[in-house]
């Protein structure tokens, strides 16, 4: 493997603030208790955080309910579109800060929040500006849901913020979005921005704090429609929670994706689609290819290939534009990988890690891949949210399927090979929302996203994405 | 010379496509509007749920394996067979105090529902799926699939309000457990007698006469159900079946207090369908 000299990306094109306020009703509010975020590569304390109780997230309820009914839903639609085209101009503008701060409070690599999670953002709302003035084309009698109470996670702050809020204002909607407690910081600057924009005051508000904060936000009876991304654990409590309100309610949440390589696939591609599915943002991945289900015949090859491959990942430095893996996100996050790591030992798989030098500060976990894994070890069922990439073999495209679909979960999946009719054949009987075929991990503002079974229901992206916040 | 002594119809529930008694031996008697004894109805178990949802399960590969054409064809044959009963089925309905013309209206709408959701079959996805154009060098398409198996609170409408939540449920080629209306179950089961002669296959239609608090919940909190319809469920039930329902995140359709004699529209097909997205490179 080649040395590279480090390439950091400046930081100083950031600026973050010691402290930062609840963004309600147009204007930055102080609350009564603080958090702190930490940069998860170093452990430094970058800033206070302002944690909301009930009374706060009352305020900004009451003030996404004014600005409903008071300014967005008489707005032309043609005006609502204008505001977010704007916003995904001023995301543009503001990338590259906005990339540095991403990676600084996530701690994934810079190249992939400046080539991956940037772009996606300002299409996002790029995409859904242009649906505000036509959404009776997309659906008959469109009216909005109202105010729209929203949680997202912490492994694509600022992309999963787009998904919520741009479809939401597109279709004449006004939020209170709850950013991940360990990422608060790309929310905060988003607030900025719609202050640029000069968005009406209270179509968004950011009310920053942990799960009673959500808590507090989905079960307020003064919201319309809940839309979470997260954990199915945590999925279940708010669908448990939202039962008989009348509340709409879609739900994005885990998966165990299987990626399933024939002995017909295009081995050095399929090595890459692997190495993509699983170690891309450190396998904070919802849709994370954690199970690589691979034909019998051509295992011992492709996992050669894919050892070989994962010796040459980059971990460290997020900033460092030739790093491949970044930081885990938090010591939380980091206790319950090594945990699960640590059963798929118990339980008797055998677990691999290229050589690799870690950090001495912050908190790390190399890419891992276990052999030797059964259906029922639990680093087969359950997801572990980090770089452990699981194998099993299969022989027939039957037993694959069956494997693949052995799961509770049913948001991704992947096919390798170059047989066109063995792809739909798959695709067809795969029980997934997204399959990726002879490719992983593609993400579009225009393609419906979601999942079957327990990894929730309803779609963001594309038209579909439209259904969640309409009546 | 004495009239002749009817032969009367036994009713029991409606398991993967036969007829069997409830496994628990219970029955309870079901009156018409008068009060009068009409006949005994199977009360269903746990365990007839239980064996309903294994039944449906089996039935759902290959009933969504089926061609939309096919579906379709299945579906306008139950409306055949419907056509050709309507006299009985009249008969039935005016035991739970319809008129004659009302009972009559109702039957022919329940007819007319089939045909109208027969032909949806091959139509739904063109409506609900798309192509995406991604900003990439990708084949990007997005297609409705079934969500699977589906429990079904029935209202109490006996006849249009059956069909009305089932004909959408199953024509996308899911498979489902329903509960039958509690004071008026009997058309159900005679409907029953009309899908198994239809050429429907065994377990797509899963039908239980019975308490609907007692079942509800079995319903609502069985691990292999994918979605649950509460139409039929009063408002308390619907929160502890929706409550229930989260253990697995099935997706529920709500009670709605939708008119029934309007064009039904497509969302109680959307409700039981899944979103599929296929991503495929484009080069050479």
């Amino acid at each position: 493997m080649f040395e590279y000299a480090p390439a950091p990306e400046s930081r100083d094109i950031v600026d973050i603030k010691p402290a930062y306020g609840l963004f309600i009703d147009g204007a930055f509010t102080d609350a009564n208790n603080h958090f702190k975020t930490v940069n998860p590569a170093s452990e430094e304390v970058l800033a206070e955080i302002s944690e909301a109780d009930s009374a706060d997230v009352d305020r900004a309820v009451a003030a996404a309910r004014k600005a409903y009914e008071n300014v967005w839903s008489k707005l032309p639609a043609a005006e609502r579109a204008k505001y977010l085209f704007r916003i995904a101009r001023i995301i543009q503008e503001r990338s590259r800060e906005l990339a540095v701060l991403e990676s600084i409070d996530n701690g994934k690599p810079i190249r992939e929040s400046r080539d991956v999670d940037l772009p996606l953002v300002a299409a996002h709302f790029f995409y859904y500006a242009g649906w505000a003035d036509k959404l009776e084309y997309a659906v008959a009698d469109p009216r909005p849901l109202g105010v729209a109470g929203q949680v997202i996670p912490w492994n694509f702050p600022l992309l999963m913020l787009a998904w919520k809020i741009a479809p939401a204002l597109a279709c004449g909607n006004t939020v209170v979005l709850k950013p991940a407690e360990t990422t608060p910081l790309t929310a905060l600057a988003f607030a900025e921005i719609c202050r640029q924009a000069d968005l009406p005051p209270g179509v968004v508000n950011i009310v920053t704090g942990a799960g009673e904060t959500g808590r507090a936000l989905v079960e307020h009876p003064g919201i319309d429609k809940v839309a979470f991304t997260g954990s199915t654990e945590v999925g279940r409590q708010i669908a448990r929670a939202v039962a008989g309100t009348g509340k709409r309610l879609t739900l994005e949440l885990g998966g165990k994706a299987a990626n399933i390589v024939f002995d017909d696939a295009p081995l050095d591609q399929a090595v890459e689609g692997i190495v993509n599915g699983i170690f891309f943002n450190q396998g904070h991945v919802c849709c994370a290819g954690s199970r690589l289900l691979v034909q019998e015949s051509v295992a011992e090859e492709l996992l050669d290939r894919l050892k070989t491959r994962m010796a040459t990942l980059r971990v460290g430095d997020p900033l460092d534009k030739n790093t491949d893996v970044g930081a885990i996100n938090s010591a939380a996050q980091l206790a319950k990988i090594r945990e699960l790591s640590q059963a798929g030992d118990n339980e008797g798989a055998v677990r691999w890690s290229p050589p690799c030098e870690l950090p001495d500060r912050g908190f790390w976990f190399a890419p891992t891949v276990f052999t030797g894994v059964a259906q029922s070890h639990r680093i087969a069922r359950e997801e572990i949210f980090g770089p452990v990439l699981s194998v099993l073999t299969f022989r027939t495209p039957q037993e694959a399927v069956e494997k693949a679909n052995n799961t509770p979960y049913g948001l991704s999946a992947g096919v390798w090979t170059e047989k066109g009719s063995r792809i739909l054949w798959m695709a067809q009987r795969l029980r997934a929302g997204v399959v990726w075929a002879n490719t992983f991990n593609k993400f579009d503002p225009a393609s419906p996203f979601g999942g079957y079974k327990e990894s929730g229901f309803g779609r963001e992206g594309g038209r579909h994405g439209l259904e969640a916040y309409l009546r | 010379m004495t009239e002749r002594l009817s032969v009367r119809k036994t009713y029991k529930l409606f398991i993967g496509g036969a007829f069997p008694r409830s496994e628990s031996g219970r029955s309870y008697a079901v009156n018409d509007a008068k009060g009068t004894f009409l006949a005994n109805a199977a009360r269903a178990s746990r365990k007839d749920v239980r064996d309903a949802v294994v039944a449906a399960r089996k039935a759902q590969p290959g009933w969504a394996a089926r061609t939309p054409y096919n579906r379709g064809q299945i579906l306008y044959r139950i409306a055949e067979m419907l056509e050709g009963r309507r006299d009985q089925f009249t008969d039935e309905l005016r035991g739970s105090g319809l008129t004659k013309t009302a009972a009559r209206t109702e039957v022919d709408a329940a007819i007319d529902r089939w045909v109208w959701y027969a032909g949806w079959a091959d139509k739904i996805a063109q409506v609900t799926g798309t192509a995406n154009p991604v900003a990439g060098p990708y084949f990007n398409f997005s297609t409705p699939e079934p969500t699977g198996v589906i429990g079904i609170l029935a209202p109490d409408g006996p006849l249009l309000g059956l069909v009305s939540v089932l004909a959408p449920a199953i024509l996308t080629g899911n498979t489902t457990i329903v509960i039958a209306s509690e004071p008026a179950p009997l058309p159900a089961i005679t409907l029953a007698e009309v899908l198994a002669t239809s050429d429907l296959p065994g377990g797509v239609v899963n039908i239980l006469t019975g308490h609907r608090t007692e079942l509800a919940p079995w319903i609502a909190s069985h691990m292999d159900i994918n979605g649950l319809d509460l139409t039929g469920a009063d408002e308390d039930l619907a929160t502890d079946c929706e409550q229930a329902a989260a253990e697995n995140l099935k997706r529920v359709l709500s009670p709605t207090t939708n008119d029934r004699a309007t064009d039904p529209g497509i969302a109680r097909m959307t409700a039981f369908l899944e979103t599929k997205t296929v991503w495929h490179p484009v080069g050479i």
